[in-house]
């Protein structure tokens, strides 16, 4: 290992480090513009040369979860006064929060279409992993006629760009009355992710050994009790790789999203677009919405990360 | 009380038939080694027993009930695997528990079993730790704790301490030698070694691509092989083979190793022996371990003169390749009898320790001088 470097593997090696680390800085660019603009001041969002020191605010998070219109004139004292900190914020940006005639504060259509984008990404992830894991398990364990035809046919299922079927899609849907609901997107969803969830499984469960569910049959359990005894822990690995990749995909997914939903089960991906249309746009507020888009995924992600990390079954079977 | 039997077991895997038709009757308490090269259906035979396998065509009796149809999970059985097999996301204490579990014991009676079983294997001290920190030797030895604790009808071992290193090997075996003898469960032990298999079986079965060749102790297999294979099998250095002719000269028999100059002295009923065997030359095979070739380094009455080959020294005794015509037979003499390869010595064959087979057939001719 300690092998001596000579002076121009050296400056290579830095060459390497420099290139490395502007590509990262490159990738990370659009990551940073987002999030500072979340938390810019609106007239500071469009400035140029970009605005790099300011005081961040919470203002945009604010005007992102509620309804707002336009103020014709300066508020009146005593209802700055009577506001609460939050919507003095908008009053603030020459906005006022909409109530209801009971003085209930409006939400904008953000929060639904966020809660939308977890119940159909959380839903159509375990839907797709559990599937896929017993799936994986069936043609792992057991030898079956037309094994590899089947897999293959699984796969093929991925192979058409959705574009060509998402209007078929879409009357299909219509016709049954899931266009715009949950369980339509979750539907798709699953079905999506469910071909990717059972290969990268059966990759995972081949390297399970044998010996270890033979141990527990011979120990008096059944296959069922071996599965979710021995099996599944040993394939936790794997599960959280499978979970992380169809909950991003989930979660992500626009084109089937913009087309099969619009009110009731839309989500955020094809919402957040859809506000840069109307009016002058506030770019701190779809940055704000972008911001906390990109959050769920980032955090699933950090939690699952030690079981990202292989390693945890090594050197308990000898061979 | 556990008595196995099968009766007439047969297996294929797709066209290669892997067991033919094997009969075996394993007695309460036995140690029972199943001993073969890699392929002989040793393994398959085992997992047969246990339930992980399906047979074709037999029955497999477990204190007279046939379990052929019968899941593992049911037939009361203990496997300990080559590879182990701990659950690497268990401590060692749990995976020892795990087959108790199975029964849904209450939680005492789990923990004294376990702490029972862990005194007896000594490994008490790492009933907290997972089966990643363990050395192979005790790896091994909570395998066997995990098969001990249910106290299961029969344990069944595949190649338990293959993967170990030959000096852990060796300690192992006493191991699980004192083990039976303590717990006497019927235990059928999986092996391609025969000296693990000569240590530790109160019988040895040998088995040859899917036929079983010999079942008997390890004296019985060692002293009086039924054929050529396990001849050769069993014992190391490997048993001398030669094709010979045998003649009646002045009262003796000569035997006459082929393309040799002179002929070894044997008993004068030998010939008769052969001949009622049906052995005929031609098809007669002489088989002699290396102990049984006895070496003189004078010229003696009844030796033939041979050239001392090659010596191997082994410490404690010296492997010697005698020429003898064409043929090279191995002798065994005590350490640095022969000084230098080229001498020339004496050789003749302990008639009490020759073996004469079938040399077609490979079959002994069950010849005892």
């Amino acid at each position: 290992m300690a092998a001596v470097q000579t002076r121009s593997e050296r400056a290579l090696n830095r060459v390497a480090i420099a290139a490395v680390l502007i590509i990262t800085l490159l990738f990370l660019a659009p990551i940073y513009w987002i999030t500072s603009t979340a938390f810019k001041p609106r007239n500071l969002a469009t400035t140029i040369p970009p605005t790099v020191i300011f005081e961040p605010e919470i203002s945009p998070f604010v005007k992102l979860f509620t309804k707002r219109s336009q103020l014709r004139a300066a508020p009146e004292p005593d209802d700055y006064a009577a506001a609460p900190w939050w919507e003095r914020l908008v009053f603030d940006g020459g906005e006022k929060v909409v109530r209801s005639g009971r003085g209930d504060v409006q939400l904008s259509g953000y929060p639904n279409r966020f809660m939308n984008s977890l119940i159909v990404a959380i839903t159509s992830t375990v839907l797709a992993v559990s599937m896929g894991t017993f799936t994986a398990y069936g043609f792992s364990r057991f030898k079956m006629k037309g094994e590899a035809d089947l897999l293959f046919f699984i796969l093929s299922t991925r192979m058409l760009p959705p574009v060509v079927v998402a209007i078929p899609m879409f009357l299909m849907y219509r016709a049954v009355g899931l266009n715009d609901t949950h369980w339509g997107l979750i539907i798709l969803y699953t079905a999506f992710n469910l071909s990717f969830s059972v290969w990268l499984m059966k990759g995972f469960i081949d390297e399970i050994p044998k010996e270890y569910e033979e141990a527990a049959l011979v120990d008096g359990y059944t296959r069922l009790e071996a599965f979710f005894k021995i099996v599944l822990p040993e394939a936790a690995t794997g599960i959280a790789a499978t979970a992380v990749f169809c909950f991003i995909t989930a979660w992500n997914e626009y084109a089937f999203a913009l087309i099969m939903t619009n009110r009731r089960a839309q989500t955020a991906p094809p919402f957040i677009p859809s506000q840069v249309g109307s009016g002058l746009p506030d770019w701190t507020v779809i940055a704000a919405g972008t911001f906390l888009f990109l959050l769920p995924v980032a955090i699933f992600t950090f939690l699952l990360r030690n079981h990202l990390l292989r390693g945890m079954s090594f050197g308990a079977i000898r061979k | 009380m556990t008595q196995i039997e099968l009766r007439g077991i047969e297996k294929h895997f797709g066209a290669v038939q892997v067991i033919k038709n094997l009969n075996l009757a394993i007695a309460d308490n036995e140690f029972i080694v199943l001993l073969g090269q890699s392929g002989c259906g040793k393994t398959t035979t085992l997992r047969a027993i246990a339930g992980l396998e399906t047979i074709d065509e037999g029955d497999i009796l477990i204190d007279g009930r046939p379990v052929q149809h019968i899941k593992a999970s049911h037939r009361d059985i203990a496997f300990v695997f080559q590879s182990f097999s701990l659950y690497p996301h268990m401590t060692v204490f749990e995976n020892i528990a795990f087959p108790l579990r199975a029964t849904r014991g209450n939680r005492a009676d789990i923990e004294r079993e376990v702490q029972a079983v862990a005194k007896t294997l000594q490994i008490t001290h790492l009933l907290a730790k997972r089966p990643s920190a363990l050395s192979g030797g005790d790896m091994q030895r909570v395998a066997i704790g995990r098969a001990l604790v249910r106290r299961p009808k029969a344990m069944l071992m595949d190649e338990p301490i293959g993967a170990l290193d030959a000096k852990l090997r060796e300690e192992m075996r006493a191991e699980i030698k004192r083990l039976h003898i303590k717990q006497g469960s019927t235990t059928i032990y999986v092996t391609h070694d025969q000296v693990e298999a000569m240590s530790l079986a109160d019988r040895i079965v040998v088995m040859h691509e899917g036929v079983l060749q010999q079942v008997g102790t390890p004296h019985e297999v060692y002293a009086r092989p039924a054929n050529m294979f396990v001849a050769q099998f069993v014992g190391s250095p490997v048993m001398n083979m030669a094709e010979v002719t045998v003649s009646e000269d002045m009262g003796h028999a000569r035997v006459l190793v082929r393309g040799a100059p002179t002929a070894f002295d044997f008993p004068s009923s030998l010939t008769a022996q052969l001949a009622a065997a049906g052995a005929e030359n031609g098809n007669l095979t002489l088989g002699v371990r290396p102990e049984g070739v006895l070496v003189s380094r004078e010229a003696r009455e009844g030796f033939v003169p041979v050239e001392a080959h090659i010596i191997e020294p082994l410490g404690s005794h010296d492997i010697i390749d005698l020429q003898v015509g064409a043929q090279m037979l191995r002798a065994r003499t005590k350490s640095g009898f022969v000084p230098r390869p080229g001498e020339a010595v004496w050789a003749r064959i302990n008639p009490a320790q020759a073996h004469f087979f079938d040399s077609s057939a490979g079959t002994s001719f069950g010849i005892s001088l």
